[in-house]
């Protein structure tokens, strides 16, 4: 739960758009259909989705761990499995050296190296369990706002597309324009202003 | 309203500035840094500021930190064409103290810590313990949005050059 962590990272988003009534199923249904799946023993190496802030590990949506107030409260899982480059070096070697005393040859083709190591990329997969990275999403609704509990540029990419995926909603990253642009007090000809501002040199 | 990618790189500028504002209101005109409630508030630069100055291709980077550490390097750095990327803070009401950092180029806030929440000592202590958790965080996420349409109104009002970037230019280069 990196919302009760004593040292938080937030990106701002604003949420464009309204979901279908009613509201909470369209919440659970997105939430259910982008749920994070076990890759664990299969040879996939990553897998995005999401999951229950209270119980991330095993994800269950409870109406009364998902909205609290006027917020939804979900978190997004990345699961990664990260195989040492020299792991894999050692077993294409191995594989390599066997088929080779199989067939007798001296060499083989690209493709034949290429099968090899996808080859083995794959059963070592299956032979580790990913690690998960969990970030929390607070989204108030009525105020058309979301904070995502990190900076990391990618997980919030994965965020933006999950998103659009599972509530066909867009949310657009908050920073110094577009913080400017949302501004609920800047009129239309303030907006031009801004779209026109320059850079000020304050030194000599 | 541009295309997202563009107006990011392209007005990196703005989240720069605010931040040099940030620095010289609260040695200046500290009584300008007020909450949504128009009420002033205790805010301080914290224990980090980085600063960046490109010059003929080269970025070089400047990170000032410490307990209470003195800022004269970074004005210098300031005079010498450099912007403030970085700059953490400390915000302080009554006993509670909250400590953040924004970055320039984002207006990303990180490292924030809220005066402790209750203690959650069995299920039913998470409801509590979250929404008072998110009510510690709407303090420094809405200072950051009060000071930045405070910044936003007189970086595009027709007295910048004349007003704010004068007064800020003189502090830099007395």
């Amino acid at each position: 739960m990196g919302l009760l962590t004593s040292s938080i990272s937030i990106t701002r988003y604003k949420v464009n758009g309204e979901l279908q009534t009613p509201i909470k199923e369209s919440i659970y249904n997105g939430l259910r259909k982008n749920l994070i799946q076990d890759i664990d023993k299969q040879p996939i190496d990553r897998v995005i989705g999401w999951t229950s802030f209270e119980n991330p590990y095993i994800p269950d949506f409870q109406e009364e761990s998902l909205f609290f107030g006027s917020h939804i409260i979900f978190s997004l899982r990345i699961d990664k499995k990260t195989l040492p480059t020299k792991l894999i070096k050692k077993f294409v070697a191995i594989e390599t050296a066997k088929l080779l005393k199989q067939s007798g040859r001296e060499f083989l083709s690209t493709n034949e190296k290429k099968t090899i190591r996808e080859e083995v990329i794959d059963r070592l997969n299956q032979g580790i369990p990913a690690t998960p990275n969990i970030y929390d999403v607070i989204w108030n609704y009525e105020e058309k706002t979301l904070w995502f509990l990190s900076n990391l540029k990618a997980a919030n990419e994965e965020l933006e597309t999950l998103f659009l995926k599972s509530f066909d909603l867009t949310i657009l990253r908050l920073f110094p324009y577009t913080g400017a642009y949302f501004m609920k007090t800047l009129s239309d000809s303030e907006k031009d202003l801004l779209t026109n501002v320059a850079s000020t040199q304050f030194s000599e | 309203m541009i295309d997202m990618a563009a107006a990011y790189n392209r007005y990196k500028f703005l989240g720069y500035e605010f931040l040099t504002w940030i620095w010289y209101t609260l040695e200046h005109e500290p009584e300008k840094l007020t909450d949504a409630d128009h009420n002033e508030i205790d805010l301080k630069i914290g224990n980090r500021l980085v600063l960046e100055n490109r010059t003929n291709n080269n970025i070089e980077s400047i990170t000032i930190k410490g307990d209470d550490p003195g800022l004269e390097e970074g004005l210098l750095a300031l005079k010498k064409g450099a912007f403030v990327t970085e700059m953490e803070l400390f915000l302080q009401e009554g006993d509670f103290q909250w400590q953040f950092s924004i970055k320039g180029e984002s207006l990303n806030m990180s490292g924030i810590k809220t005066p402790a929440t209750g203690p959650i000592e069995q299920k039913d202590d998470i409801e509590g313990a979250v929404l008072e958790k998110i009510f510690l965080l709407e303090k420094p996420v809405s200072l950051l949005d009060t000071l930045y349409e405070k910044f936003i109104k007189a970086k595009i009002s027709p007295g910048w050059n004349q007003d704010t970037a004068h007064k800020i230019k003189k502090w830099i280069t007395p």
